[in-house]
C-alpha cells in the first residue's frame, strides 16, 4: 500500500492562488500518496474531474485551512484510481470514465455510472448488475426511477429481510443533461445562466460559486455592496429551503400541521424574493462582477420584517416539535450516519454537521462577507433524522442573525463592476449552499470563453451515506430518512 | 300482518342504503376538518361522491399478470363490507334482520374481506402490494383478538352478542360509568383506527408507497375496481363509527317497537353522532404523527390489554352481582 502524503506536506509552502487553492502538478506516485492521504484522514477529497487530458483532484484540509488542486497528466487517459484507496471517489471516477473516457487503473467497480447505455453512438447495453446480497429470506424491492410525488428521478434497490433493509443501492444518472459540455465554449453570460441551473434549489449558491471562480481567474473586483447582496440572497435561499425541508420531514411522519405551517413560511420567503429581486428563487441574479438587482430601501424593510416573521415561525415549530413525542419517536435514532463515514466522505451541510463534522464553507474557508460576521456553526452528534432536522432549525436561527448584520452593513454603492480584460486563467470556489458545500472550478480560454467548468454538488458525498444510513432500518422509514438528506439528483447527475 | 312485514322490510332496506349513502359524506367531513385545521380550504363535503362517480366512469386497467382473483376481489370486498355495515344498528335496534347482526358475524365478514384484499394485493406480484399485504395481515392478527375480547365484554354485560340486544340493554339501563366499558371504549377506538388505516397506524393520504399499508395493497387498482374498494373502505369507517355509537352512545336509537316517528328521530340522532365522530377523527389525525411500523404491535397490544382487563372486570363484577 502506498504511504500516505498529507496535503500540508505536498503544498510545502507553495502560495495559494487568489481563490485560496494552491495548484500542484503531481506525478503518479504523489497522486497515489495523496489519495492514500485522503483514506488516512489527513485531508478531505473535495472534487475529482477530468480536464483536457488532465485528471484533477481538489483536496482540502479544514484544520489547517489549506486547499489545493492536484493535477496529473495521465498517459492515454490511464491513471491510478483514487477510489482504490478512498471509496468516496468511486462514483466520481465512474462518472469521469463514462463522460471523458478516463481509465482509472484499479477502480474497484467496473460498472458505468451516468451512462445508462442509451446515449447515441455508444455501445453499452450490458445489463446493470446490482450488488448481490446473500441470505435466507431476502427479497428485493425496486423503487423508482419515477417516484410517487413530483420529484426528480432516481432508482433505489432495496434488499430487505421482511421489513428490515439489508442493503440499499442507488442508481442515479437519470437527470444527466450534459451541463459540463454545454458550459465548455460558452461565454461568461451563458456560463452564469447554466451554472444557475445545475440544481434549481441551490441556484444562488451555484451562481455565487461560478461568479467567484471567474472573478478569481480574471482578478475581477466586486463592489462591496454586491458582496453583501450575494450573501443576503444566499441566506434567503438557505432559510427558504431549510424551512421547507423541516415541513417535508414532518409530513413524512404524517404531521401535516407542521408541514402546512412550513409551506406557508417558505412561500413567504419566495414571494419576498420575487418582490425584492424579481425572481422567486433568485435565479440569474448573481453574475460575474456583481449582482443584477439592487435591494431598495423599502426592500430592506420588507426583508427585515420577513426575517422577524420567519424567526417567530421557527420558534413556534420548534416548540410544537418538542411537544410531540409521537413525532420525535419517528425521527430520533432513525437513519443514523456514523461519524467515521461522515469524516471519510467529508459530507457537508446538515448531513455532516448532524454527525459532528464541524465544517461549513462559510466558517472553515470564509468567503465573501462571512469572515467578519458573527454566527455560530451548529453541530449535533446523534447523526439521525432528528439531528439533521435540528441542525436545519439552528441554521435558520443563525441565518436570521446573519441577515440583520448584512442588512445593517449595506451602504449605497455600485452593485456590479465592469469586466477586466479577458485572459486565460483558472479559478475555483467553494460556497455553502443550504444542502452543503458546492465546488465550482473554472478554466478560461484565451478568447475569454469558458474552456472547462466542473461543478460538484454537496450531494455527491451525501448520497452514498444515505445508503449506509438506512441499513438496519425498516423500509417504511426510508422516505423520512431520504427527506432528511434531501440530496439533489440534478446537481449530482449534471 | 303483511303490511307490517313490508314496513319492516323497507326499514331494513332503508338502513342498508342509508349507510351506503352517508359513508362518503363521513369521509368528506373528516377530510374537510383536517384541511381546515391546516388552514386550507379543503375539498367540498360531497367530494367523496364525485370521486366514486368519476372512478366508476373510468376504464379499469389490469396488469397482465392479474388473475381472476384480482378482478373479483373488489366486488366481494365491497359486498362483504356492505353487508357488515348494514347489519350494525343505526337508527333502530329491532329491525328485521337484527338477529343476524351478531358481533362475531361482523368480525368474520370483515376478516373475510380483508383476507381477499390481501390476496389481491399479492396477486399482481408487485413488491409494494406484497409489502402492503404483509403489513395488513400483521395489523389484523393483532387487532382481531382485541376485537374479539371487546365483543365478549359486551356479551357478558348484556348477555348476548347481538348488537341490537346490546344496544337495547344499554338504552333500557342507562347505567353509570363502568370501568370495563371505559376500557373497552379505548380498546375499540384503537382497533377502529387500525382497521380503517388511519393515523397513527397508516396514513390514508400519503403518496409514499414504502410507508403505505392499505393503499399499497390497492395500488394496482383503477377505475370501477378502485371505486368499489374506495366505497368499501368508506363503508368500513361508517361501520366502525356506527358500532361505537351503537355500543357507547345509543341514545336516540329507536327501540324495537318504534314507528315511523321514532325511526326519523333515530336517523337524525345517528347521522349527527356519526358526522361528529368523523369530525373528531379529523382533529385526532392532525394532532399526532404516524407510528413506525414496528411500533404498531405495542399500540395494538395496548388495545388487547385494555380489552383483556375489561373482560376480566366485567366477568368479576358479574360474579359479584349475580
Amino acid at each position: 500500500m502506498t504511504a500516505p502524503l498529507s496535503l500540508a506536506a505536498a503544498i510545502a509552502g507553495q502560495a495559494a492562488g487568489p481563490d485560496g487553492y494552491a495548484r500542484l502538478e503531481v506525478g503518479e506516485a504523489a497522486w497515489e500518496a495523496l489519495a492514500a492521504g485522503c483514506a488516512a484522514g489527513l485531508h478531505d477529497l473535495s472534487a475529482l474531474w477530468a480536464d483536457e487530458g488532465l485528471i484533477r483532484m481538489a483536496l482540502s484540509d479544514s484544520e489547517r485551512a489549506l486547499r489545493a488542486i492536484a493535477s496529473l497528466r495521465p498517459e492515454g487517459g490511464v491513471y491510478p484510481s483514487v477510489a482504490r484507496h478512498h471509496a468516496p471517489a468511486l462514483r466520481l471516477e465512474r462518472a469521469m470514465r463514462d463522460l471523458y473516457g478516463m481509465r482509472p487503473e484499479g477502480l474497484p467497480d467496473p460498472r458505468p455510472w451516468l451512462d445508462h447505455g442509451r446515449w447515441p453512438g455508444r455501445l453499452n447495453d450490458a445489463r446493470y448488475e446490482f450488488l448481490p446480497a446473500d441470505g435466507e429470506g431476502l427479497h428485493q424491492v425496486a423503487v423508482g426511477p419515477i417516484h410517487a410525488s413530483i420529484i426528480e428521478p432516481g432508482h433505489f434497490r432495496f434488499t430487505a429481510n421482511g421489513e428490515t433493509v439489508v442493503r440499499l443501492e442507488q442508481r442515479l444518472g437519470y437527470v444527466h443533461k450534459g451541463i459540463e459540455v454545454l458550459l465548455a465554449g460558452a461565454d461568461l453570460e451563458r456560463g452564469a445562466r447554466l451554472a444557475g441551473r445545475i440544481s434549481g434549489d441551490s441556484t444562488v449558491a451555484y451562481g455565487w460559486a461560478f461568479a467567484s471562480a471567474v472573478e478569481a481567474a480574471l482578478g475581477w473586483r466586486v463592489p462591496p455592496r454586491a458582496v453583501l447582496l450575494r450573501a443576503i440572497m444566499a441566506e434567503l435561499e438557505r432559510m427558504a429551503h431549510h424551512i421547507g425541508d423541516v415541513g417535508a420531514i414532518c409530513n413524512d411522519a404524517s404531521v401535516i400541521a407542521i408541514h402546512a405551517q412550513c409551506a406557508l413560511a417558505r412561500e413567504d420567503v419566495l414571494a419576498i424574493a420575487q418582490a425584492c429581486f424579481g425572481h422567486r428563487l433568485m435565479m440569474d441574479r448573481i453574475v460575474p462582477g456583481g449582482v443584477t438587482d439592487d435591494l431598495s430601501p423599502e426592500g430592506i424593510g420588507t426583508v427585515r420584517n420577513l426575517v422577524g416573521r420567519l424567526d417567530a415561525t421557527r420558534a413556534e415549530i420548534r416548540r410544537v416539535y418538542d411537544s410531540m413525542p409521537s413525532l420525535q419517536d419517528r425521527t430520533v435514532t432513525t437513519g443514523i450516519t456514523r461519524p467515521e463515514l461522515v469524516r471519510q466522505y467529508a459530507a457537508g451541510g446538515f448531513v455532516g454537521r448532524a454527525a459532528g463534522r464541524a465544517f461549513d464553507a462559510r466558517k472553515t474557508f470564509a468567503y465573501g462577507p462571512y469572515g467578519i460576521l458573527d454566527f455560530a456553526l451548529s453541530t449535533r452528534t446523534a447523526g439521525d433524522v432528528d439531528a439533521r432536522l435540528m441542525v436545519r432549525l439552528d441554521e435558520i436561527e443563525e441565518s436570521v442573525r446573519l441577515m440583520s448584520q448584512l442588512l445593517d452593513r449595506l451602504t449605497p454603492g455600485a452593485i456590479c463592476s465592469e469586466p477586466p480584460a479577458l485572459v486565460a486563467g483558472e479559478g475555483a470556489a467553494l460556497v455553502e449552499a443550504f444542502r452543503g458545500d458546492v465546488f465550482v472550478s473554472v478554466r478560461l480560454g484565451s478568447d475569454g470563453r469558458l474552456a472547462r467548468v466542473h461543478a460538484r454538488d454537496a450531494s455527491s458525498f451525501q448520497w452514498p451515506l444515505l445508503e449506509a444510513a438506512i441499513e438496519g432500518n425498516i423500509i417504511a422509514d426510508f422516505p423520512i430518512c431520504n427527506k432528511s438528506f434531501n440530496c439533489s439528483y440534478s446537481g449530482h447527475d449534471l | 300482518m303483511t303490511p307490517a312485514i313490508v314496513v319492516q322490510f323497507l326499514a331494513q332496506g332503508a338502513q342498508m342504503f342509508l349507510v351506503l349513502l352517508i359513508a362518503p359524506l363521513a369521509v368528506g367531513v373528516t377530510r374537510r376538518v383536517k384541511a381546515r385545521l391546516m388552514r386550507r380550504q379543503g375539498a367540498p363535503l360531497l367530494q367523496g361522491y364525485r370521486d366514486l362517480a368519476k372512478l366508476v366512469r373510468k376504464e379499469s386497467v389490469l396488469a397482465e399478470s392479474a388473475s381472476w382473483l384480482f378482478r373479483t376481489a373488489p366486488y366481494l370486498v365491497f359486498a362483504l363490507t356492505w353487508v357488515a355495515a348494514a347489519l350494525v344498528p343505526s337508527f333502530a335496534s329491532g329491525l328485521m334482520f337484527n338477529w343476524a347482526a351478531d358481533v362475531v358475524a361482523l368480525v368474520a365478514l370483515l376478516g373475510a374481506a380483508r383476507a381477499l384484499l390481501a390476496l389481491a394485493g399479492m396477486d399482481v406480484g408487485t413488491s409494494f402490494g406484497g409489502i402492503g399485504s404483509s403489513r395488513e395481515m400483521m395489523i389484523a392478527t393483532l387487532a382481531e383478538p382485541a376485537m374479539m375480547l371487546i365483543v365478549l365484554t359486551f356479551a357478558i354485560a348484556a348477555g348476548t352478542t347481538r348488537l341490537a340486544g346490546v344496544a337495547d340493554f344499554f338504552i333500557a339501563e342507562p347505567i353509570a360509568v363502568r370501568v370495563s366499558l371505559a376500557l373497552s371504549l379505548v380498546a375499540l377506538v384503537i382497533v377502529a383506527l387500525a382497521e380503517n388505516a388511519r393515523i397513527p397506524v397508516d396514513n390514508p393520504v400519503t403518496h409514499l408507497e414504502l410507508t403505505m399499508v392499505h393503499e399499497a395493497m390497492v395500488l394496482e387498482y383503477s377505475g370501477r375496481h378502485l371505486a368499489l374498494i374506495e366505497a368499501a373502505s368508506m363503508l368500513k369507517l361508517t361501520l366502525y363509527l356506527s358500532l361505537l355509537i351503537c355500543l357507547f352512545v345509543p341514545f336516540g336509537m329507536a327501540p324495537a317497537a318504534a314507528g315511523l316517528g321514532g325511526w326519523l328521530i333515530g336517523t337524525l340522532a345517528w347521522s349527527a353522532k356519526l358526522l361528529l365522530g368523523a369530525a373528531l377523527l379529523g382533529v385526532w389525525e392532525v394532532s399526532i404523527a404516524k407510528m413506525r411500523v414496528f411500533r404498531l404491535p405495542d399500540f395494538l397490544g395496548v388495545a388487547f390489554v385494555f380489552a383483556f382487563i375489561a373482560i376480566l372486570l366485567a366477568y368479576l363484577s358479574r360474579g359479584a352481582t349475580v
